[in-house]
């Protein structure tokens, strides 16, 4: 019944509009900000969830189909659509929203309307990026969404949030300007802007691997991967509580996204060539950020590079399947990857989420982000110190969390591609059960560290919701994840059918 | 039958999620009757299932409880496999569970964590079941992983110690390099045979043995090898085997109880556990064997060693520990499959017995454990006294006790095996044999009898005494110490692990050489010493007048009456050997430098590179030579614009998209 009715378009525009509602109604009147916030994000969380349940599974095609003429000399449509690559993310986006808008209720007290502004008009605008199938309307948002992460850094950033909003800048915006070129030149070989248009195009292999490389200049940074990572760790820190959940929960699966519906249907044989560099990346990211967020003092900088070391099996799952295929002769093996890949985007949602969040309940306690200001928290919040364990345990992919499904899969796939691969990948288990433990070993135990420690309250009822319903999908995600597999299968499936096809 | 094994799984979870989540709401009486009764729910159902299975008709249950998913055409299930390798895994672990939840009340009376730790070792109990259920590879690591995890919080249950917190991190993280070995099995295994079902698995063992893997340029392994070893290293983590053992010592900072069921029955086992229910692939491959057996014989003797030279009681149970699981691997590696489990399980009643009996003795000491402030204890803890000897006989070998027959069977076994190293590991288990006794009647006789040291308490109480003093409320500070026999809820455990600790060894005809593991284990016939051994056995009255004439039986005699004479006899002698043998002690009592080696070396240098890489790399060449090199050139020229510019960052990025699309209009045109 839901099939026709234009849920892409509310889900965009109900946001964005409701922003701006927000910012009009709620200037002065913050309790009015905060509310409606509140009701536009939840308003979008379940016009969202028709997308799950009505969705046909089984079906590559592209569905809840929107099409409207838009720029017509350049034959640019308002096209939009999802499949089983798509829908989680938008799903992932709903939910994280309304998570932000409950976690600012108290903690951002300057300009309050102006945040829920923010926050709702950028998720309006990444779940356009995820809807469209047409690629200047992808461009449009991909662009527009940084608009309000600007803002979010920029005024309710920490000290040194100018420099960190410049770099994050310069990085995305670097990236991206050869992600339009290439477009517009496929554009000029199919007459269309249409995405699959563009994956059914021939290119030859020069025109392939320069493709490839502008789209990986702009998602690699997005994902990022090293060695273009380093501005996440400053946005993070510089980043308000909010800024950083959204960043680490959603805009980092961009990137992701990015690889999965432009550089492998695209340029398949560019990413054939070039998937020994993608998968040493990715490995780097593994290990060498592994070794590096162990030694972090400041917890938000080891989120960070936590999460860029969890992408990293993003990344690699992705970009197993040529090896895998040039080792077997077989591709099986290769959708195991890249489901594993896409489990872990939406598994690092849940969690980055909360470790953000758990970095931010204590932050609006001490105003302190630093781990040598902590010790001994589980004796004044052991309500706290319960979840973040349990959150700890899934960064370190615990069996039975999220954490571990996808990275299970990416392993079980890297040694059908080779035994080096899953050996390296493999040794995330220790690094990320060193570095997650370790903070837990340093912030939650111990005997109570000092007198701020000793004065702590733990969480009130609004942060143990939200370190309750992450936790759920957490644990959901972990005892049973066949209904996500259910979803992406086909569209996965299809995807490897495709690149398995030469394009040159 | 489905829904009964259901129960026996989800009881003691239910259990734990109520004391856990609602621990305060049902007051301290709640959380141990919640828990205990989802435990003796789960005891109760497993001596049904073990009668089912054993003397009843049931076959093997092999069914899958739900598709946890499919991807790439393979299946993930969670399911359950019981046959009777499983029914009596099943039957050790809940027995001793309800034991240990039982002892726990008086024991952990006076714990503000009370709840707390019920709910972890019911936890617990649930994931070592899923562990031994388990009809499939991932359920075995969920299972494998979240013993870890229970574990971990037990042994940091007293989280305000610095040693504590200290090596519960170290335990999780040593079992994560086992674990990290697993993974790269198992996957070497879903690699060969796209699935995770154990049945699938098995029955591609033996064509798997002849496929190969080239790993290096000119360096080709044999898959089946390959994927067995990694295995292994998951159970040298786990069942702390050398040089994976450093975490176990350690985790003896947890309360006693869970010395107990985890370090002890049933968790350290699970790597035991896991080669077992493989021998269908280890079977076919000879260098895995190879490897397991001389790594056991490692452990075996040299752990053992080092039980000598410790004054902690629970630290000598510990070595212990280690030194037996050294015992079942070895017999693991000689394929005598059926007597490694066999050892296994006698190991868990006679253990678990000592650590509770140990821990009975902590609490008439005031939570005292150096042995240099016990002595004479017999006279005040009859009970704790005559179960802690049934247990130590047990332990060492004594003829018509448990462990007499599954070392002795082991012992012979190893003897009896042409797996290369088989003699090396057949000498080192057999000095074992000597040490074991020497240790453990060093600790009887320093604990039970002598002289009464308790006015040296304070020269041995342990340095975190002051944070313990808040979680017991005791007074050892108060007065001379009286010892007194500890509560029934203490007493009646130890008695009911006493019983099994005697008579489990009687079984020992079926289990080892008639057919109850007929269904479970499988080796060849060209490697099953334990046949060639039963070729002899005539029952256990013959088994043991048999034993009588072995070496191992004469050599324990030996330890024990060397114990006597040393600390009973001549107590003063001890010392003056310790002197003569400076060295060697000095090597014992630093534990041969593992420990100093992996701080440095691993712990240390993880960190040093993980400095160096962020110094160097991230923070040198990516963002001082890079990044900050491009930002100064473009923060220059963004300086000069700025003033043409309205001030707002979101101007900026508007005035950017229009001009991209203004640049794409140009370029089409």
């Amino acid at each position: 019944m839901f099939a026709d009715w234009p849920i892409l378009s509310l889900l965009i525009w109900l946001p964005i509009l409701g922003g701006f509602l927000v910012l009009a109604a709620g200037r002065d009147a913050p309790h009015v900000a905060r509310r409606l916030g509140l009701a536009v994000a939840v308003a979008t969380f379940v016009a969202s969830l028709p997308l799950w349940f009505a969705f046909e599974r089984g079906t590559a095609e592209m569905q809840f189909q929107e099409l409207a003429s838009w720029i017509p000399a350049f034959n640019v449509n308002y096209h939009l659509g999802v499949d089983g690559i798509s829908m989680p993310l938008i799903l992932l986006t709903t939910l994280i929203t309304v998570i932000v808008i409950i976690a600012a209720w108290e903690s951002v007290k300057d300009r309050i309307a102006y945040y829920m502004s923010a926050m709702l008009v950028m998720e309006g605008l990444m779940i356009g990026m995820f809807a469209a199938m047409d690629a200047v309307l992808f461009y449009v948002f991909f662009e527009a969404m940084l608009i309000p992460m600007f803002l979010v850094i920029g005024i309710w950033g920490g000290p040194r949030r100018v420099y960190a909003t410049i770099k994050f800048f310069l990085y995305t915006f670097l990236g991206s300007v050869f992600m339009l070129v290439a477009l517009i030149w496929m554009y000029i070989q199919s007459g269309s802007f249409l995405i699959q248009d563009f994956h059914a195009l021939q290119i030859g292999m020069t025109a392939q691997i320069l493709i490839f490389l502008a789209f990986f200049m702009a998602f690699a940074v997005k994902i990022p991967m090293f060695p273009v990572h380093t501005w996440l760790p400053d946005a993070h820190v510089e980043a308000p509580t909010g800024g950083s959940v959204i960043l680490a929960a959603i805009m980092l699966k961009i990137g992701g996204y990015g690889f999965l519906r432009f550089s492998l249907p695209i340029t398949p044989d560019a990413s054939a060539v070039l998937d020994t560099l993608m998968i040493v990346l990715s490995l780097i990211a593994i290990v060498y950020i592994g070794l590096v967020a162990l030694i972090q003092s400041d917890m938000k900088k080891l989120i960070a590079y936590s999460s860029i070391a969890h992408m990293g099996f993003v990344t690699l799952g992705f970009f197993l399947a040529f090896y895998i295929y040039s080792n077997t002769g077989d591709w099986e093996g290769a959708s195991l990857g890249i489901a594993g890949g896409m489990v872990q985007m939406i598994s690092h949602g849940f969690i980055s989420a909360a470790m953000f969040l758990a970095v931010g309940v204590l932050y609006d306690r001490l105003h302190s982000r630093q781990i040598s200001d902590y010790g001994g928290v589980v004796n004044t919040m052991p309500w706290f110190a319960a979840f973040f364990v349990l959150f700890a345990m899934a960064n370190t992919g615990l069996p039975g969390t999220s954490g571990f499904v996808g990275e299970f899969m990416v392993i079980l796939a890297a040694f059908k591609a080779d035994f080096w691969i899953a050996f390296l990948a493999a040794t995330t288990l220790i690094l990320a059960a060193g570095y997650t433990l370790w903070l837990v070993k340093r912030v939650i135990f111990g005997a109570v560290a000092n007198d701020n420690v000793a004065g702590l309250s733990d969480m009130n009822r609004r942060e143990f919701f939200l370190m309750g319903v992450l936790a759920f999908f957490t644990l959901l995600l972990g005892v049973w994840p066949a209904p996500l597999l259910d979803v992406m299968n086909a569209t996965i499936d299809h995807l490897v059918a495709h690149i398995a096809q030469s394009k040159l | 039958m489905d829904t009964i094994y259901l129960l026996i799984v989800l009881a003691p979870l239910f259990g734990a999620i109520i004391a856990g989540l609602f621990g305060r709401q049902i007051g301290r009486a709640g959380a141990h009757s919640v828990t205990i009764l989802g435990v003796a729910i789960s005891f109760i159902l497993s001596v049904v299932v073990f009668w089912a299975h054993v003397f009843g008709d049931a076959g093997v249950y092999n069914e899958t409880v739900y598709t946890w998913m499919v991807s790439d055409g393979i299946q993930f299930e969670v399911g359950f496999l019981v046959d009777n390798l499983t029914a009596l895994m099943m039957l050790v672990v809940t027995f001793v569970s309800l034991m240990v939840h039982i002892y726990t009340i008086g024991y952990m009376q006076d714990d503000p964590g009370y709840q707390r730790f019920f709910a972890y070792i019911s936890l617990f109990t649930f994931s070592m079941l899923m562990l031994v259920m388990a009809n499939n590879f991932m359920q075995l690591f969920f299972g494998w992983e979240a013993v870890g995890l229970v574990s971990y919080l037990l042994i940091g249950f007293w989280y305000k110690r610095p040693t504590a917190i200290y090596a519960n991190m170290k335990a999780f993280i040593v079992n994560r390099v086992g674990d990290f070995g697993f993974l790269i099995g198992i996957a070497a295994l879903v690699f060969y045979t796209g699935s995770l079902n154990y049945a699938d698995v098995f029955a591609e063992g033996q064509s798997m043995s002849e496929a190969t893997i080239t790993i290096w340029p000119g360096w080709t392994f044999g898959l089946l090898d390959l994927a067995l070893i990694f295995l292994f290293i998951g159970a040298m983590g786990k069942s702390a085997q050398v040089p994976l053992h450093v975490w176990l010592p350690d985790s003896m900072e947890g309360p006693t109880p869970i010395s107990a069921l985890i370090h002890a029955a049933t968790m350290v086992t699970a790597g035991i556990f896991m080669v077992a229910r493989m021998s269908p692939l280890y079977e076919f491959s000879v260098p895995a064997l190879s490897m397991i057996l001389i790594i056991g014989a490692i452990t075996a003797f040299f752990m053992g060693l080092i039980g000598l030279v410790q004054n902690d009681i629970k630290r000598v149970v510990a070595y212990s520990t280690l030194s037996q699981l050294g015992y079942m691997t070895v017999a693991l590696g000689a394929s005598a499959y059926a007597a490694g489990l066999f050892h296994l399980m006698t190991h868990a009643f006679f253990k678990a017995l000592l650590f509770l009996a140990a821990g009975s003795v902590i609490i008439a000491m005031h939570h005292l454990q150096d042995m240099r402030a016990m002595g004479g204890l017999r006279r005040h803890m009859p009970i704790t006294y005559a179960t802690a000897l049934i247990g130590s006989l047990a332990l060492i070998g004594f003829p018509f006790f448990s462990g007499f027959f599954s070392k002795d069977a082991i012992i012979e076994a190893v003897g009896y095996s042409e797996i290369p190293g088989a003699t090396f590991a057949y000498w080192l288990v057999l000095a074992g044999v000597f040490v074991t006794a020497l240790y453990t009647f060093r600790m009887f006789f320093l604990v039970f009898h002598g002289e009464e040291r308790y006015d040296q308490a304070h020269k041995y109480m342990p340095d975190h005494g002051d944070d313990h003093d808040d979680e017991h409320g005791d007074d050892h500070h108060h007065g001379p110490l009286q010892p007194k026999e500890s509560p029934w809820v203490v007493t009646v455990p130890l008695i009911l692990l006493a019983i099994p600790s005697v008579v489990a060894g009687y079984f020992i005809g079926p289990m080892l050489f008639g057919d109850f593991f007929a269904d479970s284990l499988f080796v060849l016939p060209e490697q099953d010493v334990l046949a060639t051994k039963g070729e002899t056995y005539t029952g256990v009255i013959g088994f043991v007048l048999h034993g009588l004439m072995l070496p191992a039986f004469w050599l324990a005699m030996a330890g024990l009456g060397t114990a006597w004479y040393l600390y009973m006899k001549r107590p003063e002698l001890p010392g003056v050997i310790a002197e003569r043998l400076k060295l060697g002690v000095r090597i014992l009592e630093d534990k041969y430098g593992f420990d100093r080696f992996n701080d440095w070396f691993f712990a240390g240098g993880t960190v040093r590179l993980g400095r160096a890489l962020w110094r160097y790399g991230d923070a040198l060449i990516i963002d001082g030579l890079l990044v900050n090199g491009t930002a100064r050139s473009v923060g220059w020229i963004s300086a000069r614009i700025r003033h043409m510019q309205s001030g707002f960052l979101y101007h900026y990025a508007f005035v950017m998209i229009i001009g991209l699309l203004v640049l794409m209009f140009a370029f089409v045109i």
